[in-house]
C-alpha cells in the first residue's frame, strides 16, 4: 500500500523565482526506509515538508499536482490532521523545540492529541528511553548541545508514534557512533513496528545499511529512484555528487582496472565479504 | 602560532569540559579535532579567538595571551564559524551578510565589494547575492557564514563542522579552498565527526575524550588505530574498515583513500594499474 504518492509535483515559494519542485512523481509503500538524497538546495527539505502539509498551508507559495499522504490529500487537510500520521525531524533542531523541559516538549504533541495521561507519561519514557536521553529530562532543550538537541527532537517525533517518520538530516550534530545508535533505534521502529522512514541523508556510507529505497534529487526533481544498490551504482549518481558509499567507489574504481567483484557492495561489511571471496579464489 | 598551554576550563554550571590540554598549532597548518559529543572540542577552539577564556593555564595566539585583548581585536586574526549558521546570520541579503564584518573593520567600500565578490565566488553563492539568508537550504547557509569570516581575510579561520549539509562537490571545494589557505600560510582548524572528510583532507589530527587530549598525529595513523578510535568514539573511514577485516589475508590495514586501497587489492592479485 502506497503511503506517501506524488503526481507530478511543482512547487515556488511565495518569495521564489524559480520552482523548487519540479514535476515531482514518486510512490513510497509501507514500512519502507526510504534514503532521500541530492546535492545541496536540490529541494529535498522542500519535499519534506510537503509530506505534513507544511507546504503549502504554512509557507504558502504555488503547489501544482497532487500528493496524498496515508491516503489523505495533503491540499485537502489541515497541519494538525496530517501531523497524527506524519511525524518530521527538522534539520535545525532549535527550530523545533520551544518547552522550558526536554519531558514537556516530548508530551507536547501527544496533550495536544488529547492522550491521557497515563498514556503520555509512558510514551515520553519510552521515547527518552529509546534516544538515550532520560537524564535530559529536566534539562532546557536551549541549553543543550546541537546533538543532545537533535535526539530531543527525534525523541518528540518518537512518542507520537506517527505512520510515517520524515527526518530531515537527524543526526548531522552527532558523533558518528551516536548517529549511528540513532539510524539503529530508528530502523527497530521501521522493521518492528512498520513505521515508514523517510530519511535526508548526506552520509550514505551511515544511512544506506539500513534503507532498501533509495531517491536522488537534483535541481528540484526526482533523478533516481530505485534500490540502493542500483541507484548508488549508476554514473548519475556519481556526476550529481552523491556521496556514493566507498564501498561502492571502491567496486567500481576496481572495474575500471579490470577486476570485476561479480557484485556491487553497498556498506563496508558487504565489501570485505565481497573481497575475502574474491582475494581468497586467485 | 597558537599555543594551548595547560588549560583547563569549567563552565558557570560546574561542567570541567577541559582538564590540562596542551596543544601547539603552527601558521599555515590544517588541524582536525576530533571526538565524541561532548569532548570539549568546541569548547577548546573557542579559546582561541577569546570567546572563553581558560580557567586554569593559557592560551596564546601569536604570542599574546588571549586573556589581555578583547574578542573583537582576536576576531580580526581568528574567524570562527559556529556549527549551526543560525547562530551568525542575521541580515536581509546574503550580500550584506558577508559585508558585515568588513564594514565593522572599517574596510573601504571598493575593498569591501571586491572582497564580498570574491568570497561569493569562491562558495558558490554569487547567484544568491540578493537573497534572504533565511530563505536558502541549511547547506546552503553553511556557506554564508563561511563566505562572511573569509571575506575579512582572517590569519586563522576555525570551523565548527563544516561538511553539515554539505554534498560531495561542496565537500571536495571545501577541501580545495583549505589546501588554498594552508597555501598562503594561514592555519586552518576543523571540529569534525567526519571521518571521511578527513581522510580525504589528510589533515594533523587532535583526538579528544572527556575534555582531554587523548592522541595527535597524522590522519592515517590517528583513524587506523583501532584502539584510539574507540577511545575517541569516531568510526574509522569505510576504507579502513574494508581493509581491517581483511587483515587475515595479509593486506596492509592502515588505508585510508580509495586509490590507496586499490593499489593494495591490485597488488595483491598481481595486476599492474
Amino acid at each position: 500500500m502506497a503511503v506517501i504518492e506524488t503526481k507530478g509535483l511543482t512547487y515556488t515559494y511565495p518569495s521564489g523565482k524559480k520552482r523548487t519542485l519540479e514535476d515531482v512523481s514518486i510512490t513510497i509503500e509501507k514500512g519502507e526506509f526510504v534514503v532521500l538524497t541530492g546535492p545541496s538546495g536540490c529541494g529535498k527539505t522542500t519535499l519534506c515538508r510537503c509530506f505534513n502539509g507544511l507546504v503549502p498551508h504554512f509557507y504558502g507559495g504555488k503547489l501544482e499536482g497532487d500528493i496524498s499522504v496515508t491516503g489523505l490529500r495533503v491540499s485537502e487537510h489541515s497541519i494538525h490532521e496530517l501531523a497524527r500520521h506524519v511525524g518530521l525531524v527538522f534539520q535545525n533542531p532549535e527550530n523545533q523545540l520551544f518547552a522550558l523541559f526536554v519531558e514537556k516538549d516530548v508530551a507536547f504533541g501527544l496533550e495536544n492529541l488529547g492522550v491521557p495521561r497515563d498514556e503520555i507519561r509512558k510514551r515520553v519514557d519510552w521515547a527518552l528511553q529509546t534516544t538515550g536521553i532520560e537524564n535530559l529530562r529536566e534539562r532546557a532543550p536551549h541549553e543543550l548541545s546541537g546533538g543532545q538537541q537533535q535526539r530531543v527532537a527525534i525523541a518528540c517525533v518518537l512518542a507520537m508514534q506517527p505512520d510515517v517518520m520524515v527526518l530531515d538530516e537527524p543526526t548531522s550534530f552527532l558523533d558518528p557512533s551516536g548517529a549511528q545508535k540513532i539510524f539503529e533505534v530508528i530502523s527497530e521502529l521501521n522493521k518492528e513496528m512498520g513505521i515508514t522512514v523517510v530519511l535526508v541523508e548526506h552520509r550514505l556510507d551511515l544511512a544506506s545499511r539500513y534503507s532498501n529505497h533509495v531517491l536522488v534529487m537534483n535541481e528540484g526533481r526526482v533523478v533516481l529512484d530505485g534500490e540502493p544498490r542500483e541507484v548508488f551504482n549508476s554514473e548519475t549518481a556519481r556526476l550529481i555528487g552523491v556521496g556514493v558509499p566507498k564501498a561502492t567507489r571502491l567496486s567500481q574504481v576496481l572495474e575500471e582496472s579490470g577486476v570485476d567483484l561479480g557484485r556491487v557492495p553497498v556498506t563496508s561489511g558487504e565489501a570485505s565479504h565481497i573481497l575475502k571471496e574474491v582475494l581468497r579464489r586467485d | 602560532m597558537i599555543e594551548v598551554k595547560d588549560v583547563s576550563f569549567t563552565y558557570v554550571n560546574g561542567v570541567e569540559a577541559l582538564r590540562g590540554v596542551s596543544l601547539t598549532i603552527r601558521d599555515g597548518e590544517f588541524v582536525a579535532i576530533m571526538g565524541q559529543n561532548g569532548a570539549g572540542k568546541t569548547t577548546l577552539v573557542k579559546h582561541f579567538n577569546g570567546l572563553l577564556k581558560p580557567t586554569r593555564g593559557e592560551i596564546l595566539v601569536d604570542g599574546v595571551n588571549t586573556r589581555k585583548v578583547s574578542v573583537a581585536t582576536l576576531a580580526r586574526k581568528v574567524g570562527f564559524v559556529f556549527q549551526n549558521p543560525d547562530h551568525q546570520l542575521f541580515c536581509e541579503t546574503v550580500e550584506d551578510e558577508v559585508a558585515f564584518a568588513l564594514r565593522n573593520f572599517g574596510f573601504e567600500e571598493k575593498t569591501i565589494k571586491k572582497r564580498v565578490a570574491w568570497a561569493l565566488n569562491l562558495l558558490d553563492l554569487t547567484e544568491y547575492r540578493e537573497t534572504s539568508p533565511f530563505m536558502l537550504s541549511g547547506g546552503e547557509r553553511k556557506r554564508v557564514a563561511l563566505a562572511s569570516v573569509l571575506a575579512w581575510n582572517p590569519k586563522v579561520v576555525i570551523l565548527d563542522e563544516p561538511t553539515i549539509g554539505q554534498d560531495q562537490k561542496q565537500k571536495e571545494r571545501l577541501r580545495q579552498f583549505i589546501i588554498q589557505l594552508t597555501a598562503q600560510q594561514k592555519t586552518v582548524i576543523i571540529v569534525t565527526h567526519d571521518v571521511e572528510f578527513v581522510a580525504e583532507c589528510n589533515p594533523h589530527v587532535v583526538l579528544m575524550a572527556q575534555g582531554e587530549i587523548v592522541a595527535e598525529g597524522g590522519a592515517k595513523q590517528m583513524l587506523t588505530n583501532p584502539d584510539l578510535v574507540t577511545k575517541a568514539s569516531i568510526v574509522p573511514p569505510q576504507i579502513t574498515q574494508i581493509f581491517l577485516e581483511l587483515a587475515d589475508l595479509g593486506l596492509p590495514t592502515d588505508l585510508i583513500d580509495i586509490h590507496e586501497a586499490r593499489e593494495a587489492l591490485l597488488n595483491f592479485l598481481g595486476v599492474n594499474s
